[in-house]
């Protein structure tokens, strides 16, 4: 071994122990070891707390305050690109009216209820993060968090200068008594605050009081650190000894191991050992490359008797027959949709057909595993903290709290390391405990395996019927054939219909005269996941894309139409007239050129966005020049992260308009890395505007919501350039004009 | 085997055999983590690295290939280009999931580095072998102009 003496072990320790005991203790670590901070150990006024060492501060479960004016937030959910370690500080910052340039952040460990996240469940047993309710489901709790540990820094403060508690005020994190003239930085009075009892009931800020919540540009508390090379992902986690691991699995999901053969693997120079597991066959080596050149030598027999042989043409044909027969359950019955349908003055029927989609978030999964006989250690960018802490301690025949969970900032997610299997945790511990827990182990998948391994947002078939009256009423009758997601989860719906298959349906969007929508959930042995706005990924683009051909055969404008639908629905209507508007939808658009204009809106995760889509098409190619969107997401808690989650929400809808795709042959994905699963590139990258609509109201998601709408927009901009009809993706336009013909 | 590398001006001994590419060379056995695995392939960038001033994909660069040059990682970027890109990125809120954010910089600071004032399709010819899953992009153009104007010589000087 020839690994540099590297950083000590505390530098990844990002993540607070999980008992209050150890948690002062690392806070003291921390302080201590803070680069260019400086030590407050010797400020005055701060007085020993009996039975304890001096100066330790306030520590509370969401927020510690350090006698170096530190002020750090304990952040419960996972930062994967979305902004919460700077959405979340933001809010305890404001209510405690802090300086931003004070303010820091840690990952919270695994520890329920403390840190549950109640979107999920309101008692808070379980932890993790998606659904865009990091910021939601935090706003209540935060903004307490910071104003309690004010108003104790205040009571501390009043003590200290014998002043009335409200004769004190705190602004820019110093508290000061006008009166006497003094002041004392939250530092020089944490100790003392420690000593308050905790109020039961503060007050809280009126929106209009807001100094940080909503700062138009808010500096993220990670870019300095992403810009230099300098955050720790689990792939940069290096522990004394570690080894690293990848893994053979089988070409076709539901294959097992029947033999292997490792001869050859062992005797490549670097692998150490050899192991199976659930998943395969891991080969775990001194380093990466000799881990992977074992791996290559590597010889597996495969028990596929129970491995699912079908390909994606199979898929939809049964997908077809499906939706073709009777058995499904109804999710939304509305009105009399057949009557309707059967009266309606124009009506079209169309299928429509979404791959299965890779999330290929830039880090491939990767994990950290130490095991010792009684406490297993994980680090990883978990977004499920809780179930891979009870996965990780089932693998490992422990308890689960004997598991520390290590989170670090994930390199992308869009869902993909929030799964009840937690598979990749559940693989690097089985190594660690296949390899006798010898040494720690890192595993890395390869872009291949991310690829090839995925759970993967459902192939979906929508067979949709919709009819407009003379009088211009819509009736909306959709069949949705997709696998369920929610099946497998602890807080799911295993009996009935899964919410996320048919969420965002056209009868919770718009006022429909009569509307059914029905779902088959087909039994196919892919595994699937929710994928970046979930269920609406697929659901809002039949629906747009129907509208806009309703409006049309309406002689209707899309954006007149829709306004028309949505009476009872005042935050779609606003934001999408706040869409057009800035796109210049009432000025006509320059024909020709092969130059469209296209427009969609959608409700997702609590948030609506109206986006206007304008595209060239040129041949069979697709150029999407500029993209204006409006978003909802109630009180604009970090607008430039709000706009940064919007651009970054229709980029990743784009990839997934324009090339995204994964199909199977013979049950085995086809696509192998980003040269056949593409993803946008700058130059494919649209122009963006952001528009914020103001609201009073809590805040909602951002991270997923920006992505719905993009690719219908696109589509209906498509047709209005070319009358293409697009119900198929990836868009296609060689068959687009093929079925023209027909 | 012991192979010779330089290695952000510091000359490096590394017990790899001549096949290994740069990246795990400096990621596993010099601790230089900043630069990122993404696809092995050279397809998404985030492993770029300087050698000799020009950006180079090392996850298919084998270490053989590199000896005797000068290699710079995101850890050891201190040119003028280099730094300007870098404020550029923290000034904008350029980063999100951050992963593929030191391949981006050393791309465009390699860009700067040959072209002072980079237009729109100079970024894309020289930026569109790195991918951002996050579609950081909008922010990555517009930080790569604000540094380009950072650098120049202002009208008074």
């Amino acid at each position: 071994m020839d690994f540099r003496d590297i950083e000590p072990l505390t530098a990844f320790r990002r993540t607070a122990p999980a008992s209050d005991m150890s948690r002062r203790q690392f806070v003291k670590l921390t302080t201590l070891a803070g680069a260019g901070l400086t030590l407050g150990l010797a400020l005055p006024g701060c007085s020993p707390r009996s039975g304890g060492t001096a100066n330790e501060g306030l520590v509370m479960p969401f927020v510690q305050i350090d006698p170096d004016d530190t002020v750090t937030v304990i952040c419960k959910q996972l930062e994967a690109g979305q902004g919460v370690w700077t959405g979340l500080t933001a809010i305890v910052a404001d209510e405690l009216d802090a300086a931003w340039n004070q303010m820091r952040v840690i990952d919270a460990p695994a520890k329920v209820p403390t840190y549950g996240n109640l979107a999920f469940n309101p008692k808070g047993l379980i932890q993790g993060t998606g659904g865009s309710t990091s910021v939601a489901n935090s706003w209540m709790q935060l903004r307490q968090a910071g104003a309690t540990a004010r108003a104790m820094l205040v009571a501390a403060a009043a003590k200290r200068w014998s002043a009335a508690p409200g004769s004190i005020t705190v602004s820019n994190g110093v508290v000061s008594h006008q009166a006497s003239g003094r002041s004392a930085s939250f530092g020089a009075l944490a100790a003392d605050a420690a000593q308050v009892p905790v109020p039961e009931h503060v007050e809280l800020k009126h929106p209009s009081q807001f100094t940080i919540i909503g700062r138009k540009h808010l500096p993220r508390l990670d870019a300095r650190a992403k810009s230099e090379g300098r955050e720790r992902y689990a792939i940069d986690v290096m522990l004394p000894g570690m080894m690293t691991a990848v893994v053979l699995r089988p070409r076709r999901f539901g294959a097992k191991v029947a033999s292997f053969d490792a001869t050859q693997a062992k005797a490549h120079p670097g692998v150490v050992d050899v192991v199976e597991i659930p998943s395969g066959v891991a080969v775990v080596g001194r380093d990466t490359w000799s881990a992977w050149k074992g791996r290559d030598l590597l010889k597996v027999n495969w028990d596929e008797s129970g491995a699912e042989k079908r390909g994606t043409a199979q898929l939809l044909e049964y997908f077809r027959r499906l939706a073709d027969g009777n058995d499904a359950l109804t999710a939304v019955e509305h009105g009399d949709v057949d009557a309707a349908l059967e009266r309606a003055h124009r009506r079209i029927e169309a299928d429509f057909e979404f791959p299965y989609l890779a999330h290929a978030p830039m880090e491939t999964l990767t994990a950290v595993c130490r095991l010792s006989a009684d406490h297993c250690e994980i680090w990883a960018g978990c977004q499920f903290q809780t179930i891979d802490q009870a996965n990780a301690a089932k693998v490992t025949g422990l308890k689960p709290d004997q598991v520390d969970i290590n989170t670090l900032a994930a390199g992308g997610t869009f869902g993909r390391r929030a799964n009840f299997e937690s598979d990749y945790i559940v693989e690097v511990a089985a190594i660690a405990k296949a390899t006798g827990g010898r040494y720690p182990v890192r595993l890395i998948w390869t872009r291949e395996d991310d690829i090839q391994h995925g759970r993967y947002r459902p192939l979906n078939l929508h067979r949709i019927a919709a009819g407009i009256s003379p009088e211009g009423k819509v009736a909306f009758r959709q069949r949705v054939v997709g696998q369920s997601i929610m099946a497998g989860a602890p807080w799911g719906s295993p009996h009935g219909v899964d919410p996320s298959a048919v969420e965002g349906n056209a009868a919770e969007e718009y006022d429909l005269q009569a509307a059914r929508v029905t779902w088959t959930d087909p039994k196919v042995g892919i595994p699937v996941l929710w994928w970046r706005s979930v269920g609406h990924s697929h659901m809002a683009f039949s629906k747009e894309v129907i509208i806009d051909e309703l409006a049309e055969a309406a002689g209707k404008d899309p954006v007149a139409f829709r306004l028309e639908l949505l009476g009872t629905h005042p935050r779609q209507a606003a934001a999408l007239k706040l869409a057009a508007e800035k796109a210049g939808w009432d000025r006509p658009f320059p024909q020709g050129h092969g130059r469209g204009r296209g427009v969609a809106v959608h409700q997702s995760f609590n948030s609506v966005v109206a986006q206007v889509a304008e595209v060239t098409v040129s041949g069979n190619d697709i150029t999407v020049d500029r993209v204006v969107c409006a978003v909802d997401c109630g009180i604009a808690v970090t607008p430039s992260v709000i706009e940064a989650q919007m651009q970054s929400g229709i980029g990743y809808g784009l990839s997934a308009a324009l090339w995204g795709a994964i199909t199977l042959t013979d049950g085995r994905v086809d696509q192998t890395n980003f040269d056949d699963y593409r993803v946008a590139r700058i130059n494919q990258m649209p122009k963006i505007e952001v528009y914020i609509v103001p609201s009073p109201n809590a805040p909602t998601g951002v991270g997923e919501p920006g992505t719905p709408p993009i690719a219908p927009a696109v589509a209906n901009a498509v047709r209005a350039a070319t009358g293409l009809r697009l119900r198929r993706l990836p868009f296609d336009l060689a068959s687009a004009r093929r079925e023209r013909k027909t | 085997m012991s192979v010779e590398l330089t290695v952000n001006g510091r000359v490096e001994h590394l017990e790899v055999t001549p096949d290994t590419p740069l990246l795990w060379a400096l990621r596993d056995h010099l601790a230089l983590t900043g630069t990122k695995f993404g696809c092995g392939m050279s397809l998404c960038g985030a492993c770029t690295v300087h050698v000799d001033g020009q950006p180079v994909r090392s996850c298919i660069t084998p270490v053989a290939a590199v000896v005797g040059k000068q290699i710079t990682t995101i850890e050891g970027l201190a040119t003028p280009a280099g730094r300007a890109v870098q404020q550029a990125w923290v000034d904008l809120n350029v980063p999100q999931c951050g992963y593929c954010q030191s391949g981006q910089i050393m791309s465009a600071a390699a860009l700067l580095a040959s072209n002072p004032r980079p237009t729109d399709s100079d970024i894309d010819g020289a930026m569109a072998g790195n991918i951002c899953r996050c579609a950081t992009y909008v922010r990555i153009r517009q930080a790569i102009h604000q540094a380009a104007a950072s650098l120049a010589p202002s009208d008074a000087g």
